[in-house]
């Protein structure tokens, strides 16, 4: 349910629009690095969506995994370490025919940038987030992340990580998302699903993504989650249940659930601005010419 | 030239600033030239504050340094404050509220005892009615006719509920005939003059401005002085189409305003320094990915949280600098509401045209003192060229196409055939990251040193298009005050006084701090002779910038660092000694 855009120089109809492929720039990841599996679960999420790539707005921060825009054929925008969100949310109120995907790692969402999320998730403003959470600091060179497991050791914590980590699960759940899903870089086709039908829902949507980091975490590798993930979609997880989203938000060990925690239809931010309701903000008029009467109220 | 300033002094918590602003106001309906001051703490309730308004017969710049009538609330308000009545001013209290004998003030001052809170007692119990009764009693020694005054105070409390509107009216006036049964109005009062004018602090003239140049996104996180420009917008919202967004840190006011300008409307972000710090790596990123945005920094005393509602100049340092690296910037620096509201004007339009962030830099005394201004002087009909100006074409589009003007043809989402990614890391002109795998290879290196050259050659655009300094006064003048914002108001008040001692000056206020251009600048400061600087800071910041960007020394200084801002007898005694 991709959502029209009133954009003034559209020739076409959105038909025969191209849809979003991959770019001429070839991702830089390591080999094997879970992120290959996130980009291409975008892509074909937006395939399946068929929203024009003209309409479709990928932002993202600094990291390994933020590098990710460059290498779809939509519009893109690279900013600053922790500051996706706050851009994403520009992007969707400069003009909310848009469909904008947030991406990046677990330091750019849940460190820095994590009061950004909180707030994003609490307006329910129409946006997908999707992170590719693999527990460490990639980009320079490998240290403790918030999502990084006590006792685990990295550069910075050469004894092991003393702090507990943040559940980003958990988190999204309190903060109000409503649409909160983990998927796993080892399992393509439910992330892809997972993905589109976050883009497709109306309000915030977050995917959490376990996408190991082959060269700087050798804790929570493919195989350690192979052994552990299981689908709520396959064990009678009601995502209408907040109480139950939380309950399986928390679990971690030998089984780790992926899959739909929480899905609530609200109204999202766009729909309560009442300044958005005249279409895109990006297309509105703009100026005072001819209100004159406006400089009464400083008499 | 006849003026009068009334000056009213109390609590926190008093009212203070709405009975300030009722006689400042009603001074302006009758056509009188209008300068209003509040003066508080950065508390709610309790602490002393008072407000001044000064009227005029002709425009007055400034505060001014003297008062006619005080109306003090309290006992402070009569040792704080009646130093600075004229001989022949008025003191108006409440024996009720606190004792006042005529010795305890200069036997050139006469005093007004008003019973306020016994007037107040026939309407209701609720005590703050006395200031209607206080206001009475000061419109009529003000020269304020009654219904003005009554006008005013219906248009202030309509909003309200039951009785108030009555209560003020009956209150107001009862305290008007008191002081009509003890004497004559005050010998200063000044008759209606002419049709009403507009009275505006400098934070409504930006939002005004900012409305009229198109801007359709305002997010902003409060902090003083800064908060009336969303105070403004907010109420304005849904009238005017403008989207308002308070922010949970000003880290997301400017990342939000990338983000919405990128997507295609006209942006702006507004705070004090401490917010505006937070800022500084976005405003960078928009240097860098070339997105248009305009900031505010309605400065206070600083460092850190310094004085929250006291004046300062010095975060001219801070917008210079602000940012890692080197990006365009320019920063404009607004000296009166009527220049405020075409400066922010012309900010957005050199930030759209030279796609880079345009810094408007106010103050304390600025951002919130009122002050009168003509409906002639305020354009509403600004022109805004549509943001949509590149077609699609069959080649690949460059967003980052290198120009002699080094402004790029800029596309938007939603447009097909134009995708491009907009960047924070060095690119080609492409939008292609050079930071990573490519960084430091010859190719890369050619083009990160042409992509620092593509932007930063728009500084000599901004520099020739950004508003030049002015010269005000005879060009031949033995002094030459060089001034820039708020400060100027007190100059061109302190010339008027010089003028009125024999004493010719002139000023040279520079409505842009940067670029600069050093010919211009130096053509017009070669006719100059003894120059004396007036900035409201301690080390003289724009005497550093100027000497840096132009050579040019400006050895004497008067500077101000005591949060207070300029009074014209302080900038003439200085210019006495320069002279």
């Amino acid at each position: 349910m991709a959502e029209s855009v009133a954009a003034p120089i559209v020739s076409q109809s959105a038909t025969q629009l191209p849809i979003v492929g991959k770019s001429e720039v070839r991702p830089t990841w390591c080999p094997g690095c879970g992120d290959y599996s996130v980009v291409a679960s975008i892509e074909m999420a937006l395939k399946r969506l068929k929203i024009p790539s003209k309409d479709v707005v990928i932002v993202s921060g600094i990291g390994c995994s933020s590098n990710l825009p460059h290498f779809l054929s939509s519009y893109g925008f690279h900013g600053l370490h922790g500051r996706t969100i706050p851009v994403a949310e520009g992007v969707r109120w400069g003009n909310h025919g848009l469909t904008v995907i947030g991406t990046g790692g677990d330091g750019d969402g849940f460190g820095i940038g994590v009061g950004h999320l909180i707030h994003a998730m609490r307006r329910n403003v129409k946006l997908t987030y999707v992170t590719m959470d693999n527990q460490v600091y990639g980009l320079t060179t490998g240290q403790a992340s918030p999502t990084s497991r006590m006792g685990q050791k990295t550069k910075s914590t050469p004894t092991g990580v003393i702090e507990n980590p943040l559940d980003p699960v958990s988190l999204a759940l309190a903060s109000g998302a409503t649409y909160v899903a983990r998927g796993f870089s080892g399992d393509v086709k439910h992330l892809t699903d997972l993905v589109a039908n976050g883009i497709a829902h109306k309000g915030f949507a977050f995917v959490d993504v376990f996408s190991p980091c082959v060269t700087y975490n050798k804790v929570n590798t493919f195989d350690f989650f192979r052994q552990r993930v299981y689908k709520l979609e396959s064990a009678g997880h009601d995502p209408s249940d907040l109480g139950a989203a939380f309950q399986r938000s928390l679990e971690w060990g030998d089984k780790i659930p992926i899959g739909l925690f929480y899905s609530v239809e609200k109204p999202t931010y766009e729909d309560l601005e009442e300044v958005l309701a005249a279409g895109p903000l990006a297309y509105q008029p703009s100026g005072l010419k001819g209100r004159e009467k406006l400089l009464d109220e400083f008499v | 030239m006849k003026e009068l300033a009334v000056r009213v002094g109390g609590q926190a918590g008093d009212g203070i600033a709405s009975i300030g602003e009722s006689i400042a106001r009603s001074f302006s309906r009758m056509g009188l030239h209008v300068f209003g001051l509040n003066a508080y703490q950065s508390v709610i309730r309790g602490g002393h504050v008072w407000y001044h308004a000064r009227a005029s017969e002709g425009k007055v710049h400034c505060q001014g340094d003297t008062a006619d009538i005080l109306y003090a609330l309290d006992r402070q308000t009569v040792d704080v404050h009646a130093s600075i009545l004229r001989p022949g001013g008025t003191v108006i209290f409440d024996p009720e509220k606190f004792p006042l004998a005529p010795t305890d003030v200069s036997s050139e001052l006469h005093l007004l005892p008003v019973p306020t809170l016994e007037i107040a007692r026939k309407y209701t119990s609720q005590s703050i009615l006395q200031n209607a009764a206080g206001i009475g009693a000061t419109a009529f020694l003000a020269g304020i006719p009654l219904d003005v005054i009554h006008q005013v105070l219906t248009d202030s409390f309509g909003r309200k509920a039951g009785d108030v509107v009555t209560w003020n009216i009956g209150a107001s006036a009862d305290g008007y005939r008191f002081a009509e049964t003890k004497g004559p109005i005050h010998p200063k009062a000044i008759a209606k003059k002419g049709p009403p004018k507009l009275l505006m602090t400098g934070n409504q003239a930006i939002a005004l401005g900012a409305a009229a140049a198109g801007c359709k996104f305002l997010v902003q996180y409060p902090m003083t002085p800064a908060t009336s420009i969303m105070h403004w917008l907010a109420a304005h919202s849904r009238a005017l189409g403008i989207v308002v967004k308070q922010s949970e840190d000003e880290l997301a006011s400017i990342n939000m305003a990338i983000g919405a300008s990128f997507a295609g409307v006209r942006t702006m972000t507004a705070s004090s320094g401490g917010g505006f710090a937070l800022m500084t790596e976005g405003l960078g990123m928009a240097g860098m990915a070339e997105v248009p945005v305009v900031v505010v920094d309605a400065a206070r005393a600083g460092p850190s949280t310094g004085l929250p509602t006291k004046t300062e100049q010095g975060d001219l340092n801070l917008l210079l600098g602000a940012g890692q690296g080197e990006w365009p910037r320019a920063v404009l620096a607004p000296s009166d509401p009527v220049e405020a509201y075409r400066l922010t004007a012309v900010a957005f339009d050199l930030a759209e045209r030279f796609q880079t962030p345009v810094l408007v830099l106010t103050d304390f005394h600025l951002a919130e003192a009122m002050e009168g201004v003509d409906r002639e002087e305020i354009d509403l009909n600004i022109p805004i060229p549509s943001l949509f100006t590149v077609a699609p074409d069959s080649h690949r589009y460059r967003r980052y196409l290198d120009t002699e003007s080094g402004v790029s043809p800029r596309a938007f989402p939603g447009q097909p055939g134009l995708n491009h990614i907009a960047l924070s890391d060095e690119h080609d002109e492409y939008g292609g990251d050079v930071s990573d795998i490519r960084a430091g290879i010859p190719a890369a290196i050619a083009v990160r040193k042409k992509m620092m050259e593509k932007r930063m050659r728009k500084l000599k655009g901004l520099a020739k298009e950004a508003p030049p300094p002015v010269l005000e006064g005879p060009a031949d003048a033995p002094l030459t005050f060089v001034a820039w914002g708020s400060p100027v108001g007190a100059v061109r008040d302190a010339m008027t006084i010089l003028h009125e001692k024999g004493k010719a000056t002139n000023l040279l206020r520079f409505p842009t701090l940067y670029p600069l251009d050093p010919d211009v600048v130096r053509s017009m400061f070669a006719r100059t002779r003894k120059t004396l600087l007036i900035e409201g800071n301690f080390s003289g910041q724009f005497a550093h910038l100027l000497r840096a960007e132009t050579g040019i020394e400006l050895p004497q200084k008067f500077l101000k660092y005591d949060g207070e801002p300029f009074y014209p007898h302080q900038i003439v005694a200085r210019a006495q000694e320069v002279l």
